[in-house]
This record gives C-alpha cells, sequence and structure tokens, in this order.
C-alpha cells in the first residue's frame, strides 16, 4: 500500500533537473510578484508564462486533476462570495462608475466590479499551477533541503521532511485501527448518524495518537544517536548543486518580481491599472 | 582468551543505575570489561535490565532517559559521564530494534548519509561514503529505493551501514531479531559476523533468541536477570551450567533435548553451539531416548468450523495476494498461520474478517457461507486481535474498554456486567476490573485486548503476532492463556513466524508464501520439510539436526516427541503446584 503525498514520479526535463532550492525561489519571487500587482496586464503575462512552465514540467492534467478542481471551486465561491460581501469595491477602487446592469439597489454589476474580480481570480490562477508545479516537481526529499537553504531553520526544515516520512505510516495506521474497531461494532459507514460517526472517530483517533508517540520515541532515539541536532549546520544528501540553468531561472522570476515592481511604481503609479480614467 | 595484552574496550566499576520515574535502581553492582574485538552476547528476561544496559553504553542514558547514574563506565578508557551522547555515538553505534521505525530517510541513501549530513560532510565525499558502506551491507543497487519497497530485513541492513558510516568502534544491536522472520534473522547474524571478523569490530548483542544469535560464533554471554549480571560466561560453559531455564530464558532446543534424554551437558562437549557438539559422546543416549518415546495419541475428528474455498484476493489486477486457498479448520483446533512478510498471511486474516472482500472463492463458517456478511457481523463468530495492543485500546478504564463492543451493540447495562466479569475473569484481569489501562504491562493489555473481543462470545479468534516482542516468560504466560482458552472451546489462528509458538503450541500450521498455500500440517511436519521451510523463510528446528546427526531413525517423530514429553512435563509442573 503505497499511500503516497504527491505522486512523485521523476522525469528527466528542464523543470525536474532544476534544484529544489531554485523552484522554491521561483515560486515566492513569482508569487509575490504577482500577489503584489492588481494589473491585469501583467497578471495575465505570468499566467501564460505558468502555462508554458506547466508544459515544459511535462506534468500531466491527470495528476492535478483532483487539485485543479478543488481549486476552481474555491475561486467560483471566492467570485460570488467578493460580489455578495463588496459589490462596489471596484468602483470604490477605480473611482468611476460604469454600470452594466442592476439586480438591487445594493448589487449593481460595473465594468469596475468585474474587472477587480476577475484579476483577482487570474492572481490566484496564475499562482496555484506555479504551486503545484513546485511540489510535483520536486522530490520530496530535496524539499528540507531546499527550505533550510533560504535559511530556515534545519531542525523545522527536517520536521516537515519527517512528516512527509511518516505520513504514509499513520495512514496505514490509521485504516488497521480503523478496521480493527469496525470489527468491534464501530460502524463507520453512512449508514450511521454523523454525530455517532464523529464519536466513533475519537475511538480511532485515541490508539492512533498513542501508536503515533511511540513511534516518535524511536524516530527521536535514531536521530540523537545519529547526531541529529550536534552541530549549528548540516549537509544535505540530496541537495542538488546549483547549475548555470539553476541561476538563469531565478534571474528570471526576480526579473518577473521585478517587473511587478516596476509596473506598480512608475507606470500605474499605485498597484491597480486603471484603464477607466 | 588467555589474559594476553587484550586491551579492554568497555569497563563498568561498581555501575548503578536509577531511572528517575522508578522506585528502585534498574542496575546494581556492574562489574563488566569487554575487550576490543570481542562479540558478545547479552541476555535477559524482559525487564532484567538488559535494554538499560545497552542505552547506557550508547548515551541514550542519561541523554533521553533521565537518572542517576553511580560507580564508574569507561569506554574507550574515557568516563561516559563526561561525553555527550554525540561523542559517545561516534563510538558507539546503535542499531535499534525496530528497524521500520528507525528509518529516518525518504530513500535508502538518504538514511544511510544521515549520520554524514549532521556532520557536515561535503556532498562529495559523502555520496562515496554511503556507495562503500551501501556495498558492505549489499543494499548498493537500491540507494534510492523508499522505506516502504523495502522488507524487513533489507530495512535492518540499511540502519546497519547508517552506523558503519561513523566508522565506530563498537557496535551495539538492541533485539536485532525481534522483528525478522527465522531465516531473514539468520542472514541478520551472519551479516553481524561478518562485519566482526572483517573489520574488527568489537560487536555487543542484546537479545533474547539465544538459539538464534548462536548460529554464529559468540566469545561470551552476559546474562542480566534482576539488574545484575547472573552469568558471564563461554556459550559452553553456560548451557552446561543450566542456569537459563531457571531465569525465563528459553535454552537451545537442542540443548533441552539432550537434557531429557539424560546427558550430563558438560562444558567440553561444546554444546554452545549446535555445529561444534561432540556428537559421539552424546548420540547413544539420544538414541535410546527416541527408542523410548511412544507414538502420539490418536486425532479426535471434530467438526468443521471454518473453511476456505478457493479464495483469491488482488488489490490490483497485475499482483495477486492470495490465489486459490484451501483449507479446513476444525472446531477447537489451534493453528498457526506462517509465511514471510508480504507473503499474504495478513490479508488471509483480512479477508476472514471482512476488511477486505474476497475476488474469488468462498469462506464457510460453520457451514455458511460469509459472503455479505458484514465487519460488524462476522465479529460476532470471528475476533481479531492485533499485533499492537496500543492500536486497539481506545478507552481509558479496562472495564470501558472491555465493554465497548457490547455498548455499540445496544445491550443493557446489567447484561454488559455480567459478560464483562465474565470474559475479565477468563483473562484473569478480574482484580483490574476498576483499574485504568496505564497500568497494565504490555502482556496485560495484550489480555485487555482479547478480552474485548471475548465479550461478543466469538467461536474463532484470530491473533496477529500474540508474542512478538515478548521474552520467554511472557510469552509462555500468553500462550498458556491462549492454550486454556482453546481447551474452554474458542478456535484459535495465529499469526507468527515464531517457530517456537509454531511447534509448542500449533498441532496444526498453514504455510502461505507468495500468495498460495504451500504447506498444511502439523508443525513438527512443516519444521522438518526442507523445501517448505526454505520457500516459506522458515528454518528447519535444531531438534531435527540433532536428531539426524544422532542417526535416530525417525527423525520426524523425534520432533513431535519431544513436543509431547514437554507439553507432559508441563502439565505435572502444574499438578505438582
Amino acid at each position: 500500500m503505497k499511500s503516497k503525498l504527491f505522486d512523485y514520479i521523476d522525469r528527466d526535463n528542464v523543470i525536474y533537473n532544476l534544484s529544489g532550492l531554485t523552484k522554491l525561489i521561483c515560486f515566492i519571487a513569482m508569487t509575490f510578484a504577482v500577489m503584489f500587482s492588481y494589473d491585469i496586464r501583467f497578471i495575465l503575462c505570468v499566467m501564460a508564462l505558468s502555462a508554458v512552465i506547466f508544459a515544459a514540467s511535462g506534468l500531466e492534467f491527470r495528476q492535478v486533476r483532483l487539485m485543479a478542481v478543488y481549486v476552481v471551486i474555491f475561486l467560483a465561491i471566492n467570485f460570488v462570495l467578493t460580489f455578495l460581501f463588496s459589490p462596489t469595491y471596484g468602483t470604490e477602487i477605480y473611482g468611476t462608475t460604469h454600470e452594466i446592469f442592476r439586480f438591487s439597489k445594493r448589487y449593481v454589476v460595473t465594468q469596475e466590479q468585474l474587472l477587480y474580480q476577475i484579476t483577482k481570480v487570474a492572481k490566484y490562477a496564475s499562482v496555484v499551477p506555479l504551486g503545484m508545479i513546485f511540489l510535483l516537481t520536486t522530490n520530496p526529499s530535496e524539499f528540507a533541503a531546499s527550505i533550510n537553504r533560504i535559511g530556515c531553520s534545519y531542525k523545522a526544515a527536517y520536521a516537515l521532511s519527517l512528516t512527509l516520512r511518516y505520513f504514509p505510516d499513520t495512514i496505514r495506521d490509521y485504516q488497521d485501527i480503523s478496521l480493527a474497531q469496525q470489527s468491534r461494532g464501530l460502524d463507520m459507514s453512512k449508514k450511521e448518524k454523523l454525530g455517532v460517526r464523529i464519536k466513533n472517530m475519537m475511538n480511532i483517533c485515541v490508539p492512533l495518537i498513542f501508536s503515533t508517540l511511540d513511534r516518535i520515541e524511536v524516530i527521536s532515539n535514531a536521530m540523537d544517536l545519529r547526531g541529529f541536532g550536534k552541530k549549528k549546520k548540516r549537509t544535505w544528501y540530496v541537495a542538488k548543486k546549483l547549475k548555470k540553468q539553476d541561476w538563469l531561472a531565478m534571474i528570471l522570476a526576480l526579473a518577473v518580481f521585478a517587473a511587478s515592481l516596476c509596473m506598480t511604481w512608475f507606470v500605474n503609479q499605485s498597484r491597480f491599472y486603471n484603464p477607466f480614467v | 582468551m588467555e589474559g594476553t595484552k587484550r586491551k579492554p574496550i568497555i569497563e563498568f566499576k561498581d555501575f548503578q543505575f536509577h531511572y528517575f520515574s522508578q522506585a528502585e535502581p534498574t542496575l546494581y553492582d556492574i562489574n563488566l570489561t569487554i575487550y576490543e574485538g570481542e562479540k558478545v552476547l547479552i541476555v535477559g528476561p524482559s525487564g532484567s535490565g538488559k535494554s538499560t544496559l545497552g542505552n547506557c553504553l550508547n548515551g541514550l542514558i542519561p541523554f533521553a532517559y533521565k537518572g542517576e547514574i553511580q560507580g564508574s563506565l569507561k569506554i574507550n578508557g574515557k568516563e561516559t559521564r563526561d561525553m555527550n551522547i554525540f561523542q559517545l555515538s561516534k563510538m558507539v553505534g546503535t542499531v535499534l530494534q525496530d528497524s521500520d521505525g528507525q528509518f529516518i530517510g525518504l530513500t535508502v541513501g538518504e538514511d544511510i548519509a544521515f549520520a554524514l549530513e549532521n556532520d557536515c560532510v561535503g556532498q562529495k565525499e559523502m555520496k562515496e561514503t554511503v556507495e562503500r558502506v551501501a556495498k558492505m551491507v549489499d543494499m548498493d543497487q537500491l540507494l534510492s529505493s523508499s522505506p516502504f519497497e523495502l522488507s524487513g530485513g533489507q530495512k535492518q541492513r540499511v540502519a546497519f551501514a547508517g552506523v558503519m558510516v561513523d566508522d565506530v568502534d563498537i557496535l551495539l544491536f538492541d533485539e536485532p531479531l525481534a522483528n525478522l522472520d527465522p531465516a531473514t534473522g539468520k542472514t541478520a547474524i551472519d551479516l553481524i559476523d561478518q562485519v566482526w571478523k572483517n573489520y574488527n569490530k568489537t560487536v555487543i548483542i542484546v537479545e533474547h533468541r539465544l538459539e538464534d544469535v548462536l548460529y554464529r560464533d559468540v566469545d561470551r554471554i552476559i546474562v542480566v536477570n534482576d539488574g545484575r549480571i547472573a552469568a558471564d560466561m563461554s556459550p559452553d560453559e553456560l548451557i552446561a551450567a543450566n542456569i537459563l531455564p531457571k531465569l525465563g530464558i528459553r535454552e537451545p532446543l537442542y540443548a533441552t533435548a539432550l537434557k531429557y534424554a539424560g546427558v550430563q551437558v558438560s562444558a567440553d562437549m561444546r554444546p554452545g553451539r549446535l555445529e561444534t557438539l561432540d556428537i559421539d559422546r552424546v548420540k547413544d543416549k539420544v538414541r535410546q531416548w527416541a527408542r523410548e518415546q511412544k507414538g502420539t495419541a490418536e486425532k479426535r475428528s471434530r467438526p468443521e468450523i471454518l473453511r476456505a474455498d478457493h479464495l483469491s484476493f488482488q488489490y490490483t489486477k497485475k499482483r495477486k495476494i492470495l490465489q486459490d486457498i484451501n483449507f479446513v479448520i476444525e472446531a477447537g483446533e489451534m493453528v498457526s498461520i506462517v509465511g514471510t512478510n508480504g507473503a499474504g498471511k495478513s490479508t488471509l486474516a483480512k479477508v476472514i474478517c471482512g476488511f477486505v472482500t474476497e475476488n474469488q472463492g468462498r469462506i464457510l463458517f460453520e457451514g455458511n457461507d460469509l459472503k455479505g456478511k458484514t465487519i460488524k457481523e462476522r465479529s460476532q463468530m470471528i475476533g481479531y486481535v492485533m499485533q499492537n495492543p496500543n492500536q486497539m485500546i481506545c478507552k481509558p478504564m479496562i472495564y470501558d474498554e472491555v465493554a465497548l463492543g457490547l455498548r455499540i451493540r445496544g445491550v443493557p447495562e446489567e447484561e454488559i456486567e455480567t459478560k464483562v466479569d465474565k470474559a475479565l475473569k477468563i483473562c484473569g484481569l478480574s482484580p483490574f476490573k476498576k483499574w485504568p489501562v496505564s497500568a497494565l504491562s504490555f502482556g496485560q493489555k495484550k489480555r485487555v485486548t482479547i478480552a474485548s473481543m471475548l465479550v461478543l462470545d466469538p467461536k474463532v479468534l484470530i491473533l496477529d503476532e500474540p508474542t512478538a516482542g515478548q521474552d520467554y516468560r511472557h510469552y509462555t504466560e500468553i500462550m498458556e492463556f491462549l492454550k486454556s482458552l482453546n481447551s474452554q472451546g474458542v478456535t484459535i489462528l495465529m499469526i507468527t513466524h515464531d517457530m517456537h509458538l509454531m511447534l509448542e503450541y500449533t498441532p496444526h500450521a498453514i504455510v502461505i508464501s507468495g500468495g498460495k498455500k504451500i504447506g498444511d500440517a502439523s508443525a513438527a511436519k512443516i519444521l522438518t520439510d526442507e523445501t517448505i521451510t526454505k520457500e516459506a523463510n522458515l528454518k528447519i528446528t535444531s531438534l531435527y539436526q540433532l536428531a539426524v546427526m544422532c542417526g535416530v531413525a525417525d527423525p520426524h517423530g523425534f520432533v513431535q516427541n519431544f513436543i509431547n514429553y514437554e507439553r507432559g512435563m508441563r502439565k505435572d509442573e502444574k499438578q505438582a503446584v
């Protein structure tokens, strides 16, 4: 039973061969760039870029289908709720009102609001694929090394790595315990009422926590015995050396970030691009 | 052994250790010297302090487990109390018992490199070292495998390599055989032996499965009991001295057989290992004993309770987990299901309990097809007890835990009390009725889990590795309890790879290998069959080897007679008490 958190399949292409550190830095730089700017032109460019990167990574859509569905649902809800709660935010930002049509006195659809909301959705839609690419093309072993190398404490980074290591074990434990409890009569199927099912779930969690604690004791002893935490720094077996492509990719990502800042300060003089004035 | 200039590497002097969390010290007056290049086995029952002794060497005491140390412990001439766990880990490499739990990295290579990473070794040097050490344990082809793809034996090799990268002088193995099947255990002992010989290490093995460790040479055996050193001698002397049975440690089966045959075992017969034993001096007596034994009692025929009929199961199309399994179990039997890890024995139990559904074939319970019966319905006929009681117990109080299954079924509380009382009584837990679970020992917790299945009144109990990690005394306790349960009419199925258990307690054994049934006979027959034992990663019992070496006419019968004789002795003992 292989229940891996991320379905990592090793491939040989430009994106996969970049070091995890590069991918993390690029991801962060481009995320900040997009989050900072509300310029739809810029965001569409980044979106196009992330589509190109996705294609270059060789990832298949079925690998991300489930995640994509969640993202779409989230964006749709977000879109509707934004309109319900602040239907005039767009007008406030852009300072003009170009009415398209109105539902009621409060709910007026304006071009400004539409632009604002579409920009917002586009921001998410351009960042999420980048996140997926980072997660799915980085060897899980490299995560910890990458996070440590951008300055996070290696102990914290290793905690993440251990979570990845023990996640499948814990899932397996959960399944085993759940089966054993079901054989005593705990009903976890939909036949049972939700309240009872939640209570039954508790009966699985108690043994799960105890067996996880047992595991933690073993692993922390094993780590102590092999010198974990001895020095202020540590090296990483899996860390990839930075190559020319890595530097290029990072420069590109930083350029995107710089472009975002330039657009804000020099072109738009604000975080918003305003076509209405 | 003569006192030429051997250099002491470990020296305990009037050493005493007291856990802060315990009322009494765990180790007293330890005076022990281990010399460079020695291979030493530390044995002792659970709770004797043998693991504590090991933890004092590797620094987990007092680093992770706090307590008070008196006296002195020097390693390489340095007091351990002046060192920290990191300095100690450069001298003593420890391979822990749980080979899965101590696998830290996400791949083999990473795990082996862990200590080097912590030492800030450069990547190039690190990769070279990992490669070299992986070769030593024959894992260099699997450097990028994840722990889920490895067998128990392979994981242990990785753990072994993980401490070898540090080039330590002393290797400490904490119960290396606990989670391995007999054949893999044998390979592990071989590997330890090779490293000991080829690389000149000092090796310390803490283990209670004496016979399996003695498969290869050991210089000295140190017996720990009640926190003190009870014996410190060569294997030959120890077997001859007859100390072990009194302390609740299983001596090698062939040695017990020699004693039953009336042989006066002495150290100069070299009884430490079967290979070194001076057969000529014992064979007449053994042969004579074999002739005196009467054949086994006739077999009663009993009604059938569980039948598997062309049972097949697969998770995915590609790999068949169970293929065309057929067997019949009679009411009141005690059966062991054996086979390697991943052979399909746990899956078989899951299919029987209804956790997963068979793809083909049927399971019949008292002649009725179980198809379509839910887990809950089956649990009233067949109870399933997991290996680790901590994975089953979910209530803080014993009474509530045992009552849980009945409460869920909406049984009235008065009725619950009578049933719980009965189950607790059967399991010898009546005095603890009002106790919290946390106050119990591992074996007692195991009984709680059994009691919580028994309240549902199942006719069949399936136990997964009921005695894993238990020393001989606790093992006997659990097994005698199951035996008594069995004599009250409960049919018992056990998934195990403990050969002693098979031989001693289960007259009927089913062997699974690669998803197929490859053996279905008496345990004595199975453990004397070379083809089956080989295929299922078992070992031929040393009783059989002894019988063959002595030229006994019917070596298969010899094994069965030994078991019968031993059971008879145990009955006599009970009656005497």
